[in-house]
């Protein structure tokens, strides 16, 4: 008897676990919730773009979360820990010896969860932002949500802006540093829904973010930021030497640390809220149970504020970027 | 014997976490001694917070 309820929990655990992992994955699918008893699965699919001698669109609902093999055009593709290969009929997959699949892998540019998710922030943003511009029109004072959002855009300029980049070069970097300001934070704000969204929580989303950071640093810095660089103003000969490519490195480590920051503190803020709701279904005890039901909306409160402050401060970070690409010679 | 990589990740949080820890009471101190410069502080205070945590996930990854 004791033996078998401890094999349960481990089975209990195990599934804690890939759910998880299921949850911080970018997957072909919405999947909401499911039915284990009826072994139904609730969602809805998204369309699969795939390059592989041509053009393969069709729904993701064909693969029936996993389960089977869909066909295009006479091509046969199956789905193997979320990634999609080509099969024959039956779905066979090869595997080498470190059981990697060595079945062919197309181009898959599906629009995936994450890429939907990022649609839907978009979509949101630009009607939301339309509004504000649109009730600028007939009022300098903005109606509904530019109510809310003409203080935000404020804060940006005058405690984000303004005090990194100056007031003579600060405008033409407002229209990025909004953006990404209020994508980060709607993105986040989105990852706390039950949808199950986690797009700044994937590494790939990131980068992207600093990489446009990296490049709008690159491609407007001015002469005074080079020489920053490789000739320091104000230390001894020696010293500039070896500051130099230390330097130079920086200009690397700076973005990467972008990327790094946000990413990580995502995806352990999403990890720790679903392990404690995980923690939920482990204990049996209504005492134990209340308390991590307190300790999740505790931590998932607490999310509330990290996504507003990571989405400050890849901003400020950013803006303090620019800041050095167009600070000029005060000596 | 092999040190476990969780050891290094313990190593890391505690490292980080006494760093922000004296960043978060510096700035409580410094607020406190001058309230109207309370803004600022914050500011100072989060970016060095970030830039730690930026070298701390950057340590856990390698662990």
């Amino acid at each position: 008897m004791a033996d078998s309820t401890h094999a349960e929990e481990l089975s209990l655990k195990e599934k804690i676990k890939q759910d998880i992992d299921h949850h911080l994955e970018d997957v072909h699918d919405f999947h909401l919730f499911s039915d284990e008893a009826a072994g139904k699965h609730y969602g809805f699919p998204l369309p699969v773009i795939i390059w592989d001698d041509g053009l393969h669109v069709f729904m993701s609902s064909k693969f029936h979360h996993g389960e089977s093999v869909a066909e295009s055009n006479g091509n046969y593709y199956a789905l193997y820990h979320n990634k999609i290969y080509r099969t024959d009929a039956a779905g066979a997959m090869a595997f080498d010896g470190d059981h990697h699949p060595t079945n062919v892998k197309p181009l898959d540019l599906s629009i995936t969860k994450n890429v939907f998710s990022i649609m839907m922030a978009s979509l949101i943003l630009f009607l939301m932002f339309r509004s504000l511009g649109n009730s600028y029109k007939t009022n300098r004072v903005p109606k509904g949500i530019g109510k809310f959002l003409e203080p935000l855009v404020i804060f940006v300029r005058d405690e984000i802006a303004i005090p990194n980049i100056g007031k003579k070069h600060y405008e033409k970097y407002m229209s990025y540093l909004l953006t990404v300001f209020f994508f980060i934070w709607l993105i986040n704000l989105l990852g706390l829904t039950p949808l199950g969204i986690n797009v700044t929580g994937n590494i790939a989303v990131t980068f992207a973010l600093s990489l446009m950071t990296f490049l709008i640093t690159q491609l407007t810095s001015k002469k005074y930021y080079w020489k920053h660089i490789f000739w320091m103003p104000g230390v001894p000969a020696p010293m500039k030497v070896i500051l130099a490519p230390i330097e130079l490195l920086g200009v690397l480590i700076k973005p990467f640390a972008l990327m790094i920051r946000l990413y990580a503190n995502i995806k352990a803020g999403h990890i720790v809220i679903m392990s404690l709701i995980g923690l939920l279904f482990v204990f049996n005890n209504w005492f134990a149970r209340g308390a991590f039901f307190g300790l999740t909306l505790f931590l998932s409160v607490l999310e509330l504020l990290v996504a507003a402050l990571q989405a400050y401060i890849f901003t400020m970070l950013t803006a303090l970027y620019f800041g050095s690409a167009v600070e000029e010679d005060h000596h | 014997m092999e040190i476990p990589n969780i050891v290094g990740a313990g190593l890391i949080v505690i490292g980080a976490g006494m760093g922000i820890g004296r960043i978060g009471g510096s700035a409580m101190e410094a607020i406190a001694r001058q309230p109207e410069a309370a803004g600022k502080i914050q500011t100072a205070m989060l970016i060095a917070a970030a830039l730690i945590e930026g070298i701390g996930f950057a340590a856990l990854f390698a662990a």
